[in-house]
């Protein structure tokens, strides 16, 4: 069987036209998919079912168990932490936030270790972006800055902009100019028409100078900035000013290095700076295929993007202060669930060593390096492949994903609807 | 079978020509219906003014720029928050609530029925996951074709019929209500940072104007038999001397349906201002009302202005654009490919500043002077001239001259020499009111014979009891009554249950839906159009079996077929 127009569940590109050919309940062959997805539809081997740690030992227990283990964890902790749902459907994401209200614990999901200072750069000043077609169809320059698409998202390249068909342009390929803007020659660079390399830590800097040229305060810049030179900033400048339709993508190394979110609010006032001379839009990569997905979610439901705090029965946001890292660090939290994400590869050690203190569920399909720091693992069945459910793409288009094989792995979604069942009976609610 | 009679209700039911007269109502299984047992739980009214749920016909509530406008607006969250209590969740905002937030605070001022005023295509399934938490209202959504390309192409081909092919097709995948059309034009020519500045300007590329694209949708839409009319934000919104421009774009419509309005013409008070620039501005809604007041096929909503602090979204990009260079304020920006746009930025609306008391009498004036109540409905564009949540306070305006004047005492002293407010001396009656907020808006809507906006037998059991005895009240002095008594029913039912009770909401709820789906002939089946699927194939970035909002997106699913004359 061949299922047509499957939707990747791997980055934020959310590509929509994958043909998955499925042979008694296996996937055998991938089209249309990067290697990433390609991976991803191929399966990697999954847990079998729920597991609890026994002193050294892994037993397994029943999905009921392992629920209700989780429930009491939740209802028992003082200061529960929800955390990841980046990789899981919407309507997983929805339950996860009544749970985190009805325990008061506090909900956040991995961009607070990701784009999380682009949301912060975005509640200062806006957000001018647009639809990836949008793009596609128009873009005559696209920057990419701070980002590699080749390796972190190698489609966005073919379907939104260096490869791709536009509307408005004769020959797309010929007629896109595209610039690479990073610390060092990526693979990206090399397919770009300008590069322009910036010194480890100059990003804010270069942003700034090009903000003064398209201001008309070229005389003010020096020399060089962060080791670029002011020429290629004049010629940068003239290129976006230049432009019918400019695009930005940045990516983490505008987002987490030096001067994190004050980079990004410059990114997003030059392209506002540029609005009044042509048409620019600017736009973070986002990482997980459903990141955007949850910062929605939880925004509809509680007013914020992440790192929410229903300790006080009311939504109170402080990143820094409400914000996974930050509760771990400190020692507060007495009880973690993680779903769709693996905190143990990314987190500071200080926070792991947190973690492997208190007690922690996580929803899996995969043995991850956040298992060894678990006491209940539930392997759950992955949205896109055996689950079907709703996930935002980078620019906040929702596509529902597709299931493409049955297993008898439980959805996200069923088993933390039945965590909160029980959770609401407990409550008397 | 669940059984409710309200007892000694003082009922205004304008659709049934109803006023002010002391009834019971029967309810059924979420029905309106003429008697019920006597094992029926009774709840006394005792004369209390019982009118129809409330409907608000132009609202933004759900979806992807609301939902942008919360994410880039932390301090409007703070701004009103309240913690889970009973079956309530947690809400935040002030301007922008949350799905929850919104719900509640509707229902707890007697509404129960809302349209979202503006979802893109091809972000439908967002509007629809957010109408899944808004438990307590019945919802609908406006889609925005007003930078469409197969559209803007088949009118360059004149093929009106391709037109409404290409509208039926798009409201059945995404579960949409209604044609909306935000800035005709300008929205595509905003994606090269251009607009249109009034109905004659072609668009770029296209080459088509803004009156064209008004006139062959308005045709469709007939072609079609929805059950609303086109709802049109004019081109232009918002700078001085618009109302020519608003005067052009009403007198393109000829009168094209006996049971409705041709055209609802939104938030007017932003397309009423006279004057050459910022400084002449002065309020044109004498011509705008005289000229409804004669054309019996258009009606409007007031898009009101109240002072204080909100947050503006529209998928009026331009627009937004042109307000944060006046503004500087933060702005986002939203395009959608092949389709729309949107921008949002948070404004303060100053009662010491000019311009905004002007646009606060405009809106006011477009009531007072537009004869009938039935073409001029009361909105705020919530939240663009404030939240929903300051309609009491409109209610008390329009009841009261004295509450008008006091309130104009305070405003920048050189508005009354700009606007013909404080000569105007009309003071709405009760059933004008029920008329602006409720019949008017489920008339305009279409959805009267659905059981909107009535308590006819057979109407859904959608009831707003407020504490308040007309017969004791007169609003003309005791406005201050008025406004607490809309702000907080004594009851509200929805589908025949108490969902909120003074202030309190008390139960879960889930909302049902409402979509078209116009029925087609084989030849104007988009979904087997070459043309159509190629075009769609090449330029869009979702798959064509992806765009489609699936059913599982409605809780309660209330599909309206019509049969189209293609």
């Amino acid at each position: 069987m061949i299922v047509k127009d499957a939707v990747c569940p791997f980055c934020g590109c959310l590509c929509d036209d994958i043909e998955v050919e499925v042979e008694e309940g296996r996937v055998i062959a991938v089209t249309n998919a990067c290697e990433l997805g390609t991976k991803k539809f191929m399966g990697e081997e999954r847990l079998k079912g729920p597991i609890l740690r026994d002193g050294n030992e892994w037993k397994d227990i029943t999905c009921e168990e392992a629920i209700r283990y989780a429930a009491d964890m939740l209802l028992s902790a003082e200061r529960p932490l929800l955390y990841g749902w980046s990789g899981t459907h919407g309507e997983a994401q929805c339950v996860g936030v009544h749970m985190a209200e009805l325990v008061r614990g506090v909900i956040d999901n991995t961009s607070s270790v990701c784009h999380g200072p682009s949301i912060l750069a975005i509640q200062e000043v806006g957000h001018p972006g647009c639809t990836l077609g949008v793009v596609k169809n128009r873009a005559d320059l696209v920057i990419y800055w701070g980002s590699n698409p080749i390796d972190a998202h190698p489609r966005h390249l073919s379907r939104y902009t260096r490869y791709a068909e536009g509307f408005f342009l004769e020959n797309a390929f010929r007629d896109r100019k595209v610039i690479v803007i990073d610390v060092r020659k990526t693979e990206t660079a090399n397919i770009a028409d300008e590069f322009v390399q910036i010194k480890p830590g100059g990003d804010y800097a270069v942003l700034s100078a090009l903000r003064a040229i398209v201001q008309g305060k070229t005389e003010t810049i020096p020399r060089t900035v962060a080791g670029v030179t002011r020429e290629q900033l004049v010629r940068v400048a003239n290129l976006c000013k230049g432009a019918k339709f400019g695009a930005v993508y940045f990516g983490l190394g505008l987002t987490m290095t030096r001067g994190k979110y004050k980079n990004i609010r410059n990114a997003i006032e030059l392209v506002s700076e540029l609005s009044r001379h042509t048409k620019f839009t600017i736009s973070a990569m986002r990482g997980h295929y459903n990141v955007y997905g949850s910062n929605e979610v939880n925004t509809w439901m509680t007013g914020y993007p992440f790192g929410i705090d229903f300790s006080r029965g009311i939504a109170f946001y402080n990143p820094g202060e409400t914000t996974a890292v930050d509760i771990l660090a400190r020692k507060e939290c007495d009880a973690a669930l993680i779903v769709g994400s693996d905190p143990a590869a990314h987190f500071p050690r200080r926070c792991l060593e947190h973690l492997a203190e208190i007690p922690v569920v996580q929803l899996d399909p995969y043995p991850n390096a956040t298992t060894a720091f678990c006491n209940v693992q539930i392997p759950v069945a992955v949205t896109g492949i055996d689950a079907e459910g709703t996930a935002y793409r980078m620019d906040g288009v929702p596509i529902r994903t597709r299931r493409v094989l049955s297993t008898d792995y439980p959805s996200d979604r069923e088993v933390l609807s039945r965590m909160y069942a029980l959770m609401q009976e407990a409550k008397g609610q | 079978m669940s059984e409710l009679l309200i007892r000694n209700a003082c009922v205004i039911d304008p659709l049934r020509g109803i006023n002010a007269e002391t009834m019971d109502i029967a309810i059924r299984d979420g029905r309106i219906v003429e008697e019920v047992s006597g094992a029926a739980e009774v709840i006394d009214a005792h004369g209390m003014l019982t009118l129809p749920g409330g409907v608000d016909s132009h609202t933004h509530i759900c979806g992807t720029k609301v939902n942008f406008g919360r994410y880039m607006s932390p301090e409007d969250m703070r701004a009103g928050r309240t913690p889970r209590r009973g079956p309530m969740h947690a809400t935040s905002g002030y301007s922008v609530p949350t799905t929850y937030g919104n719900s509640y605070r509707y229902s707890v001022m007697g509404y129960t029925t809302l349209l979202e005023g503006a979802m893109a295509p091809l972000e439908a399934r967002h509007t629809h996951e957010e109408f899944l938490y808004t438990p307590l209202q019945d919802t609908m959504a406006n889609v925005l074709f007003d930078g469409n390309w197969g559209i803007m192409e088949a009118i360059r081909d004149g093929d009106t019929k391709r037109v409404a092919a290409i509208i039926a097709w798009t409201l059945r995948a995404v579960k949409g209500f209604a044609i909306k059309l935000t800035n005709p034009g300008g929205t595509e020519a905003w994606q090269w940072g251009k607009n249109v500045s009034c109905i004659r300007d072609p668009v770029p590329y296209f080459e088509v104007t803004p009156a064209e694209i008004i006139r062959s949708i308005v045709e469709a839409n007939e072609l079609l038999h929805l059950p609303h009319s086109v709802h049109l934000h004019c081109n232009n919104l918002g700078t001085p001397g618009n109302y020519t421009c608003t005067l052009g774009s009403l007198g393109l419509i000829p009168d094209l349906n006996p049971k409705r309005q041709t055209l609802y013409a939104t938030h007017v008070q932003f397309h009423a201002y006279g004057g050459s620039d910022w400084r002449d501005i002065c309020s044109k809604s004498e011509p705008i009302a005289n000229f409804v007041n004669m054309r019996p096929q258009i009606v409007m909503d007031m898009g009101q202005v109240m002072f204080g602090r909100t947050t503006t979204m529209t998928a009026d990009g331009p627009m937004e654009f042109n307000l944060y260079r006046l503004h500087h304020e933060k702005w986002s920006n939203h395009d959608v490919e092949l389709e729309t746009g949107s921008g949002i930025i948070p404004v303060m609306y100053r009662r010491k500043n000019l311009v905004n008391s002007i646009m606060w009498a405009i809106g006011l004036e477009l009531a007072l002077l537009t004869k009938s109540p039935w073409q001029c409905l009361l909105t705020t564009d919530n939240p663009n001239g404030a939240p929903f949540v300051r309609y009491p306070e409109i209610i008390g305006l329009l009841m009261s001259k004295r509450c008008r004047d006091a309130e104009f005492a305070t405003i920048h002293p050189d508005t009354a020499s700009r606007v013909p407010l404080p000569a105007i001396e009309r003071e709405l009656d009760w059933y004008e009111i029920a008329v602006m907020t409720r019949a008017g808006q489920a008339r305009a809507l279409g959805i009267q014979d659905l059981g909107k906006g009535h308590l006819g037998p057979g109407a859904d059991a959608d009831v707003a009891i407020y504490p308040l005895r007309i017969d004791e009240v007169d609003p003309s002095v005791d406005y201050r009554k008025v406004v607490d008594a809309f702000s907080r029913t004594e009851y509200t039912i929805k589908r025949g249950r108490v969902v909120a009770r003074r202030g309190e909401c008390l139960v879960d709820g889930s909302n049902a839906t409402f979509w078209v789906s116009p029925k087609v002939s084989e030849a104007y089946d988009m979904g087997k159009d070459p043309d159509f699927i190629e075009k769609f194939d090449r330029y869009y970035t979702v798959r064509m079996r992806n765009y489609p909002v699936q059913e599982e997106y409605l809780n309660r699913n209330r599909c309206i077929e019509t049969e189209a004359d293609i």
